[in-house]
């Protein structure tokens, strides 16, 4: 752990090449104990790739990462598990490391699918899928956690929900979220740093700094530097998985 | 009690029924049923190189199969040519070369069929040996790399990021399957032997609904083929490793049945 500002990982003017084509270049940037980084921008901009070199997975890479932890949790973009491979729901809990079965239950109903945990995973939705993938990398407790697009497909409300969990995860474990996400509104209101990447970084900063930015109006239109507004909207109730309502 | 040739070769197809599942369920995963191939016709070279030097055969063809999977693993970075070409390159020269080197061998007399299809009769006590042994040392290791191997089959990337370091894990699984075929070949004979990894797996994905059931029912398709096998082979002086992969997928077809019902449940 780096003493003076509880940094977990720390890219510095990282950089990949496939092909002769670079993917992402110059990328500098840190995730702190606590805080949530949100990466944004355009389809083949490289967040995921950033996200990867981030947790080590690139060998190859230009620049250096220097990580402070070896708790993490991801959750991958893309996942496709295998007819051949019979996987439960609780086989995958405990794949990287040996959780206890309280623990499992405990994330599995933070995301709302404890009562998939005998299901089998090649039977599950996309969003169901995705819940299961978040709290498999919440239930670990890690220290870094990093999210590629961790509510794609996830109805609505859901969304909603498992964005405010997020957020809830990085006070209560204190534990830095590298977040990768499109949906710009939902997610800056939850975000401490932003980051927009085109292949390098095109501006960072807080949420506001970065819609005021001319380069980020260019890159997502006027609208989306307005639509930036903060989400405020308050449900006095909340539906279970099942259908059943929770008040507040 | 190891007297009789046909308890020594039972005692053997045991031993190897109980490592050939684990690893078996590996291969399909991974989707190496090739690579085995490839790593068992290189066997043949191992047993003539055993021959020529006189030295110990399951450790010459531990180390012949070690070296063809390295030199997959250069030949993959330095060309394009795609993973199957590749494999059956190998898998094809290695037999040839082997099949070659023996006819050089003139004044050793080989029994090819035996080296092939596997040969109960040639099972000795310290074959036997060498099984147990290797089978425990085998499954000790897999036991050891179990969860960096596992997770990495699920997902590469996701072992990697959470610190697993799946291409060791991937390194000394490889080293596990030249093992297996080093100490199954004399049973199962060097053709077949990728058979009684993947045909008793395949069987117990039918019956299956998680890794630790599929392991299980794997090993115990590898058993009752081994029995059957054997006694059959006994039976109708077939050779034995073509009589117990037979049994396997006798015992597999049986299997379909299983997975018909479950299937029509489900829709």
């Amino acid at each position: 752990m780096s003493l003076e500002k509880n940094i977990l990982v720390k890219l510095n003017n990282v950089g990949i090449q496939q092909n002769d084509k670079w993917l992402v270049k110059g990328v500098s940037l840190e995730v702190e104990k606590g805080k949530i980084v949100t990466l944004i921008g355009p389809n083949g901009s490289g967040k995921s790739t950033t996200a990867k070199i981030a947790l080590g997975i690139y060998k190859n890479i230009e620049g250096n990462v220097e990580k402070f932890t070896n708790n993490v949790g991801y959750v991958p973009q893309k996942i496709s598990i295998d007819w051949t491979l019979p996987l439960r729901v609780k086989d995958f809990m405990v794949l990287t490391d040996n959780i206890k079965d309280e623990l499992i239950d405990v994330a599995l109903s933070l995301t709302g699918v404890t009562h998939l945990k005998e299901k089998n995973l090649g039977n599950l939705s996309g969003g169901e899928f995705q819940r299961v993938l978040l709290a498999r990398a919440i239930s670990k407790k890690p220290e870094l956690l990093v999210l590629d697009e961790p509510v794609q497909g996830v109805d609505f409300t859901g969304e909603i929900a498992l964005y405010e969990l997020i957020k809830k995860i990085s006070e209560k474990l204190n534990c830095g979220i590298l977040l990768i996400s499109h949906d710009l509104h939902t997610v800056m209101t939850a975000t401490d740093h932003v980051v927009c990447l085109n292949g390098h970084v095109c501006c960072s900063g807080s949420p506001k700094d970065v819609a005021r930015n001319n380069e980020y109006k260019a890159l997502f239109g006027e609208q989306a530097s307005q639509t930036l507004s903060v989400y405020e909207h308050k449900h006095d109730h909340e539906h279970s998985n099942d259908g059943e309502i929770k008040k507040n | 009690m190891f007297d009789d040739f046909f308890i020594r070769a039972l005692v053997a197809g045991i031993g190897i029924a109980f490592v050939t599942g684990p690893l078996g369920c590996f291969v399909v995963w991974r989707r190496l049923s090739y690579f085995g191939d490839t790593l068992a016709h290189s066997a043949l070279l191992g047993v003539t190189i055993a021959y020529t030097l006189e030295f110990n055969i399951a450790v010459s063809i531990f180390i012949t199969s070690s070296i063809i999977a390295l030199i997959l693993v250069k030949l993959e970075k330095k060309t394009n040519l795609p993973g199957d070409a590749l494999l059956g390159l190998l898998a094809h020269s290695s037999l040839a070369v082997g099949l070659v080197a023996i006819g050089f061998l003139t004044f050793i007399r080989f029994d090819i069929m035996g080296l092939l299809f596997g040969d109960i009769l040639a099972v000795t006590t310290d074959d036997l040996l060498t099984i147990w042994i290797g089978g425990a040392l085998i499954l000790l290791v897999l036991r050891f790399i179990w969860k960096p191997l596992f997770a990495s089959t699920v997902n590469y990337e996701l072992a990697e990021a959470e610190g697993l370091n799946p291409d060791r894990a991937k390194a000394i699984f490889t080293i596990l399957i030249a093992a297996i075929i080093a100490i199954s070949i004399k049973m199962v004979g060097l053709l077949l032997i990728t058979g009684m990894l993947i045909i008793p797996t395949a069987m117990a994905r039918n019956l299956s609904d998680n890794p630790q059931k599929m392991v299980i029912f794997s090993i115990i398709g590898g058993l009752l083929s081994v029995f059957i096998g054997l006694f059959s082979s006994l039976e109708f002086n077939t050779p034995s490793g073509p009589s117990i992969v037979a049994a396997a997928l006798v015992l597999f077809i049986f299997s379909l049945f299983k997975i018909k019902q479950t299937i029509q449940l489900k829709n």
